[in-house]
């Protein structure tokens, strides 16, 4: 079995991994993530056809309007459609949207406009943003009590490493963020972990049953040894993926997307991040190991 | 002795084997779309009659319905396919008249066998069936300044008894206000208060010729109010929901002020958020006589002719709330009429009042309470706000002909519908807070089929991939894994049918990744099997040791994705939730199936056996 010498390379990789998240922070501050529905509450139209219209050309006629991240579907009968937009609610959206819609030259008709309540999203933005600490927090004090607090250290900064990537990504792109996106981003979080600790654990056998001190020699040994399970289980979590994202339909896209990047993102820096994180907090063998406490003889009789 | 178990492991992976496997198979027999028919009013029932003159009106329109069945007093009609089914319910609705509510449904069609042993199919979540999501807010505002309105007529009642007098009276941000010209009025009246009611605390302050009494609800109590304020929503919204015939309907509360509500099949929010929200109320007054003081009458128009107005009564005889049930039908001329039952009280008090006003008129008021929400700019940010306003108008005007009991009827009416709708509402209660829709969505049933069968389909080619993997990679050792993948989707469905969770698209996005992840646990066995081996060590130690040592990674690893998915669903709302309990339960499946089941796959087939090679 080849051994890589990942330790000797952490400097070329931390470069990697910094430059990243300083783009993903910056795109984050600049672009700032596409929040969908769910966060931002959004405005909705519900028009009547005389006759069952095509989705598609819908769809089409409100791009090429200017109406961005327009959603369209039937709405109870086949005739009649929804029409759902990102936008914040405006009195005459309705008419706008159905004159746009008469222009092509059916007869349509305004049935309602509403709009999702904005403070609702508000609530579930903070609430989200508090679920996604206390995930971190949690899994925080659970590694430092199975493991020491030098590997929650890194446990934590390779977890938010990923996090801010793929939320770096989302805002680069302008994907849509919604609650299902959430979701897999809290997913990622687990499996991110889930792969940490597994190098963790392997790095904690080795410091246990080795004699050395020499950390970098240590680390190497563990990741090549847990590297096969890594690319392994991290290519069947793809495959899945894949299977989703071209599969999943629309709903379900961007959840994929989140995936794909959280586990890429997550293997890399279990591999890199994680373990050469140790070193720069400054692991020994000591952390692990208590020296043994000098013994005295007792001296009474 | 290595690589052995002993009996009775065998027999716990076989029968937890069999509980998943019966218990995953009704899901393999998808639910037939239908229509439901139940009566509107409770008194009525569903005959053989009105499913017969459905299914020939259906068949008239060319659709063949696959089975009908009869439940006590609802009927149900099977169809073939899901696109006829909104076709179906607008033909059955238009057949078979107002009076009979006609509801899409998913039936079940486990077969007997298996519904004997207690197993069902998964619930469907709305963006796999379709229908509504609504989430509602109780405005807790005005639940308390309704009570401390309630609460200022009794007060200005006692002071009347009492002769103190009081200059005004206003009730403001959750405050009382009574305004006194004269200090021993405010303190006599302060103590005469403090005894009738303990939910106040006092304030006092002087202002220009009088000083004022400032009465605000204490903290408990306020929170007393906007408790009973939301429960009592909570039933009368559930009633509501019940009326409207909807299957398996959904009403819970969520945090301190919010409700939601998800109507499966249901597709005309329209209706559904017209029932639900509405806040009318009926008022019986009589009506003003010549002699009757301006300062006791009002003056309403009728809602059916504008232009006309009668003078009535400010004094309320009985209103909606007094009425103990409710039904729709027609009167001698065809027009729609409201039967009404009311209650004990409800009833004496008419008596007594109508015995003595026979000859004179009685109005029927129409009161219904509405928002209008507009959004304005303040200081460059948007801001909603509701502006409430009351709507009322006079139903009917009718001469007392003898003294009413407690069964009577209105008419005056303008359609069925809205006769449909006024029953209903009086049979299901007033709303004891108004509420407001803070969201809603809706999933037509197009868009739930697809879905559904994206998602298979990703389950399926997410399966056969993972499969594929595993065999190329492990060989001998991939067949054991993916024998135990796929006893863990069962196990999983199974868990998840017992469960009664609801199967939503992101819980079907968590299976997917769960078939990903489970085989995790079998290849860092496996890995570490290949490097026992690796060190020459005996095969048989070498599995034996693999699957040791992997043991405490495994754990380890699983708990801490184990602790993010249970904050995943206590955070989460609706499709997040969802996913949660797919991943947690997915977790600890994987870890039977991939840990004791594979082990004992193995060491059934090679326990006991000398081994030269390991297919691995």
């Amino acid at each position: 079995m080849r051994q890589f010498d990942f330790m000797s390379k952490r400097r070329a990789a931390f470069i990697v991994s910094i430059v990243l998240t300083i783009v993903a922070i910056g795109a984050l501050v600049i672009h700032g993530l596409n929040l969908g529905l769910d966060f931002t509450g959004g405005t909705l139209v519900e028009v009547k056809y005389q006759v069952a219209p095509a989705l598609e050309s819908i769809r089409q006629t409100l791009d090429a309007a200017g109406y961005k991240d327009v959603s369209v579907q039937t709405f109870g009968a086949s005739n009649e459609i929804l029409v759902r937009l990102q936008q914040s609610f405006e009195a005459g959206i309705g008419n706008d949207i159905v004159a746009q819609l008469q222009g092509t030259g059916d007869q349509v008709s305004l049935v309602r406009a509403e709009f999702v309540g904005a403070q609702v999203g508000d609530q579930l933005r903070d609430q989200s943003g508090l679920g996604m600490l206390l995930a971190l927090a949690v899994v925080m004090v659970y590694v430092a009590f199975r493991f020491q607090y030098k590997f929650a250290l890194g446990a934590l900064i390779s977890l938010g490493h990923d996090v801010v990537i793929l939320l770096g990504i989302f805002a680069l792109f302008g994907f849509d963020f919604d609650l299902t996106v959430l979701a897999a981003v809290l997913a990622v979080i687990g499996y991110s972990l889930n792969d940490t600790i597994i190098v963790y654990d392997r790095i904690r056998e080795n410091i246990r049953k080795s004699r050395t001190d020499d950390m970098p020699a240590i680390f190497n040994d563990a990741i090549n040894a847990t590297l096969s399970r890594t690319l392994s289980t991290s290519g069947t979590t793809l495959l899945v993926l894949l299977a989703l994202f071209f599969l999943g339909g629309d709903m379900i896209h961007n959840f994929a997307i989140a995936l794909i990047i959280g586990v890429v993102a997550g293997t890399f820096s279990s591999i890199y991040v994680a373990a050469a994180l140790l070193l720069v907090v400054g692991l020994k063998r000591v952390d692990l190991i208590p020296p043994p406490k000098e013994q005295f003889e007792d001296g009474a009789p | 002795m290595l690589n052995r178990y002993p009996l009775w492991k065998y027999l716990v992976i076989c029968l937890v084997l069999a509980v998943g496997v019966i218990y995953a198979l009704p899901n393999l027999y998808p639910e037939d779309p239908a229509v439901q028919i139940s009566a509107a009013s409770g008194a009525e029932a569903v005959d053989q009659q009105d499913l017969d003159r459905a299914i020939s009106a259906l068949e008239n329109a060319g659709i063949t319905p696959k089975s009908q069945e009869l439940n006590g007093s609802t009927g149900l009609i099977r169809l073939t396919s899901n696109d006829q089914q909104l076709r179906a319910k607008e033909l059955v609705s238009d057949t078979l008249g107002d009076n009979i509510i006609v509801a899409l449904n998913l039936a079940d069609a486990t077969p007997a066998w298996l519904s004997s042993l207690g197993a069902s199919p998964m619930k469907l979540g709305l963006d796999l069936r379709g229908g509504v999501h609504f989430q509602l807010e109780v405005d807790m505002d005005a639940a308390v300044k309704q009570r401390l309105e309630v609460n200022a007529s009794a007060i200005k009642e006692i002071l009347r008894e009492e002769r103190i007098r009081y200059r005004g009276s206003e009730v403001n941000d959750g405050t009382l206000s009574l305004t006194f010209s004269d200090g021993d009025d405010l303190s006599k009246s302060r103590s005469l208060i403090s005894r009738d009611f303990q939910d106040f605390e006092f304030d006092e302050r002087d202002v220009e010729r009088g000083s004022v009494l400032d009465l605000k609800l204490t903290a408990t109590a306020v929170k007393q109010i906007q408790d009973y304020a939301v429960n009592q929503n909570l039933t009368t919204i559930r009633n509501r929901v019940n009326e409207l015939g909807v299957s398996e309907p959904l009403v819970q509360r969520q945090g301190p002020n919010r409700i939601v509500v998800e109507l499966p099949g249901v597709q005309d929010t329209a209706a559904a958020k017209r029932v639900l929200g509405a806040t009318a109320n009926l008022e019986f007054r009589l009506e003003a006589t010549n002699d009757t003081p301006a300062s006791e009458m009002e003056s309403f128009a009728f809602r059916s002719q504008p232009g006309r107005t009668a003078n009535i009564m400010k004094d309320v005889i009985i209103s909606g709330d007094s009425v103990s049930s409710a039904s729709t039908s027609f009167d001698e001329s065809g027009r729609p009429q409201v039967n009404i039952n009311l209650d004990g009280t409800g009833g004496s008090i008419m008596n007594r009042v109508t015995r003595a006003a026979i000859g004179r008129n009685m109005a029927v008021l129409f009161i219904e309470h509405k928002t209008r929400t507009r959004t304005t700019m303040e200081d460059g940010e948007k801001v909603e706000k509701r502006i409430p306003y009351t709507e009322k108008g006079l139903i009917s005007l009718a001469t007392i002909q003898s003294a009413l009991g407690n069964r009577f009827r209105i008419t005056g009416l303008d359609s069925p519908t809205e006769a449909k709708e006024l029953s209903l509402l009086l049979r299901s209660g007033s709303l004891a807070a108004p509420i407001y829709f803070v969201q809603e969505r809706t999933i037509g049933p197009s868009l739930g089929a697809e879905n559904i069968a994206s998602g298979i389909l990703s389950v399926e080619l997410g399966l056969l991939l993972v499969v594929l993997f595993m065999l190329a990679r492990y060989k001998a050792f991939g067949i054991v894994a993916n024998v135990a993948l796929t006893a863990n989707l069962a196990i999983l469905i199974a868990a998840m049918s017992m469960l009664g969770a609801t199967l939503t698209l992101p819980g079907i996005a968590g299976i997917v990744l769960t078939l990903g992840m489970a085989v995790d646990a079998n290849v860092l066995i496996f890995e570490r099997i290949r490097e026992e081996m690796r060190t020459k060590m005996p095969l048989h130690q070498a599995i034996h040791t693999g699957f040791e040592r992997a043991f405490t990674s495994i754990v380890d690893a699983n708990i801490t994705t184990l602790l993010v998915a249970v904050i995943l669903f206590s955070i989460g709302s609706g499709p997040v939730k969802g996913f949660a309990v797919t991943l947690s339960i997915g977790i600890l499946t994987s870890m039977f199936t991939a840990i004791m089941m594979s082990r004992g796959i193995i060491n059934l087939a090679i326990g006991g056996k000398t081994l030269k090679k390991l297919w691995i």
